[in-house]
């Protein structure tokens, strides 16, 4: 219920400032557009309010309730389990909710740090060219050239993770946002002392809290005693890691492919002549004229790391056994499909107009941009 | 254009040389090789006897010289034990003269673990049985693909186009496990049809191969791989379809079947070649999901059964002919491309 009603609210206002809101706003004009918007903030809104839709703790499991079909009452309570009971007595419905906030927060925020590390990376290996970016484009092609599922199999399991491969993979990759903004700030403000030393500092600051406890697991508080505000499972760890390797190179080509086209541009020149920076060029000339691609291929890149997430549960790689996550939900419902299909299908439903939402999204900006 | 051939090839070997030194390390690593050596061996070893049982088949050598023994440069590893016992890499019951060297070049990967056979016969059958399903996944899927994308990118916005462009984009939507089980849902459970119509499963295809038990396994690769390909025919074919001399022809009054057929379609043609070639790799992860999903005894499957069974030997074997399938497919996309299009000039 509060999911339609934020809905509601967030349609009837973007509809009515859509004049106002450039790009965004633009998208209502096509039915692909909406539509997908429209999937993807109901999801986006169900991983928001989980807590007051599900109606079972999606991890009790009810002895008398397996396999039960959907609209099955709960003995005591005759509360309905409403899309039925899975193999061990736990509530379908509120496990897929409940897997709706693990996917949107796992899907783009490794998404991000693609792009963090792409860009930081893309961007000097096009605008420079030579010896740079032939040494990078090696080993993204190198990465690419890597079968997907072989990588998960060879970078996502407990062996791996008890030699330390993705904490190592981890601190070079998250490396990369910190370096970005720290680069981004000191580029635009390093004549205005005070400002720069505020942001940049601010930056440093806050990116190696995180850093230390994403990466590490060692956030500062904990060594006060108290409470880690950043902290990640070594196991998430291990995934997060390996759908950001997956995706950087990818992010890489484009960047480049986007940034040796704008580099020829008059604006650039401009700026060259102006004496601005290199980096200055590349994060305030280049990057922004490059969004509209970018902005696209994030939606895109958000569906497919949905995608390969559920993959990763599928083959038993997944978050935690005991995690609500779709894939796995797939995977466990699928060895029973003949018989009880209301174990798999709703999760696969799920992740299905999620990804299609997003790739809908990812079409009618594209569209719209090309209007530009 | 020789020199590029070599050139490309070069680059290739490189690749590979590097992609498979990974692989080499990441399956090597010494959680890995004791858990070898425990599920080999007896699980209750102590952390002694393991490093013992490892150092007498070579496993403690150094990372690069195993590398060099695996790849067949460096002389195979022999040791003898105190109870006089010589074991080595190259030691094999079915071969009479040990040679000196095996390894890769010598075109001996080494034997796999769980299945008891030496890896190459074991990858031979796996790879025959996905074989076949690729064929008829591509013998499906490519006309598919060009059909739709073709008829959605000659006219850009029409009805037909909205349509089929949003089908497409729903297929690029639904990966393989997603459609699998739909499609098993409908087709092989009694939730919809009678039992009469119900495919047989995926596994008996592997003796016999007929359609209804090859339909589904098939049609769940070719949705997911369908929908991208043509995305991309329809935007090289609405791109094609914008050129001047498309308009010079529709204004010479050839018939809009003509201009489609014989102007438009070979150079609209160009991009789709391209991406159908790189499509491989994403074959390649759906082979892994479709054979699992249908229990079709093929090279996924044994892929996953090599990681699962910790079998060393013959998952570094898969993971080599994964990344040879994705190289040798990216080298016939890069030089296949030059042939076709006579725009592009290859600077030597």
């Amino acid at each position: 219920m509060p999911v339609w009603i934020a809905m509601a609210l967030t349609f009837s206002v973007s509809y009515y400032f859509r004049d106002k809101l450039g790009l965004y706003g633009r998208l209502f004009d096509t039915y692909t557009g909406s539509i997908g918007f429209a999937l993807v903030i109901f999801w986006l809104f169900t991983a928001i309010f989980a807590d007051l839709i599900i109606t079972f703790d999606p991890i009790d499991q009810l002895s008398g309730m397996r396999k039960k079909i959907p609209g099955a009452l709960v003995p005591e309570t005759f509360n309905a389990y409403l899309l039925g009971g899975d193999l061990m007595g736990r509530d379908v419905f509120s496990r897929m909710v409940m897997g709706s906030r693990i996917v949107l927060s796992i899907a783009p925020a490794a998404t991000i740090f693609a792009f963090m590390v792409g860009i930081t990376l893309g961007l000097p290996a096009g605008f420079y060219g030579k010896r740079l970016d032939t040494i990078l484009s090696f080993i993204a092609n190198l990465v690419l050239a890597f079968p997907v599922i072989l990588l998960f199999y060879l970078l996502v399991n407990p062996a791996i993770r008890s030699t330390g491969i993705p904490v190592v993979i981890a601190a070079v990759l998250f490396l990369f946002p910190i370096i970005f903004f720290a680069v981004l700030f000191q580029s635009r403000y390093y004549v205005q002392a005070n400002k720069r030393n505020i942001y940049v500092g601010l930056t440093l600051l806050l990116g190696f809290w995180a850093y230390s406890g994403l990466a590490f697991n060692q956030d500062p508080l904990q060594l006060l005693g108290l409470e880690p505000i950043f902290y990640m499972d070594p196991n998430l760890l291990n995934i997060f890691v390996s759908v950001v390797f997956v995706n950087a190179p990818t992010v890489f080509r484009i960047v480049r492919g986007l940034t040796m086209d704008l580099k020829t541009r008059d604006y650039v020149a401009a700026a060259q002549t102006r004496g601005e920076g290199a980096w200055f060029v590349m994060l305030w000339e280049i990057l922004p004229n490059a969004r509209g691609p970018l902005i696209v291929d994030f939606c895109l890149r958000i569906g497919y790391t949905t995608i390969l997430l559920g993959t990763l549960g599928f083959f038993g790689l997944g978050v935690s056994p005991e995690s609500p996550d779709w894939g796995m939900t797939i995977n466990e419902g699928r060895k029973l499909l003949a018989y009880f299909p209301h174990m798999a299908i709703p999760p696969a439903l799920a992740l299905l107009s999620l990804v299609l939402g997003l790739n809908l999204l990812g079409d009618g900006l594209r569209e719209q941009s090309l209007k530009d | 254009m020789w020199q590029f051939i070599t050139k490309r090839f070069g680059l290739m070997v490189l690749t590979t040389l590097c992609l498979s030194f990974i692989v080499f390390f990441l399956t090597n690593l010494q959680p890995n090789l004791v858990k070898l050596a425990k599920t080999e061996a007896g699980i209750r070893m102590t952390d002694d006897q393991v490093l013992s049982w490892l150092g007498d088949r070579g496993y403690n050598q150094p990372l690069l010289l195993r590398y060099g023994e695996w790849l067949g440069v460096v002389p195979g590893y022999v040791h003898t034990d105190e109870e006089g016992r010589t074991r080595g890499r190259c030691i094999s019951p079915h071969v009479k003269d040990t040679p000196t060297y095996c390894g890769l070049l010598q075109g001996t990967l080494g034997n796999s673990t769980i299945f008891n056979v030496s890896v190459g016969k074991a990858l031979a059958t796996r790879l025959g049985l996905t074989g076949i399903l690729m064929f008829w996944v591509m013998i499906v899927m490519i006309p598919m693909a060009l059909i739709i994308g073709i008829f959605a990118g000659m006219r850009e916005g029409s009805k037909t186009d909205r349509a089929l462009s949003t089908v497409a984009i729903g297929f690029t939507a639904t990966p393989e496990y997603i459609s699998g089980v739909i499609l098993s849902v409908i087709f092989a459970s009694r939730l919809v049809f009678d039992e009469r119509f119900l495919l047989p499963s995926a596994q008996s295809a592997m003796e016999n191969m007929s359609f209804s038990n090859f339909a589904l396994p098939v049609m769940t690769m070719v949705l997911y791989g369908m929908g991208y390909i043509a995305r991309m025919t329809r935007a090289s074919m609405a791109e094609v379809m914008t050129a001047q001399y498309i308009r010079t022809a529709r204004l010479k009054g050839v018939s809009f079947p003509n201009i489609v057929f014989k102007h438009a379609l070979r150079n609209a043609l160009i991009a789709p070649f391209t991406v159908i070639m790189l499509q491989f790799p994403w074959l390649l992860t759906g082979v892994v999901i479709v054979e699992t999903l249908f229990n079709y005894k093929g090279f996924g499957w044994l892929l996953v059964m090599a990681a699962d069974g910790n079998d060393v030997e013959l998952l570094l074997s898969c993971s080599l002919v994964a990344v040879l399938v994705v190289l040798v497919t990216q080298l016939i996309s890069d030089i296949g491309y030059v042939f076709l299009n006579p725009r592009i000039r290859v600077s030597s």
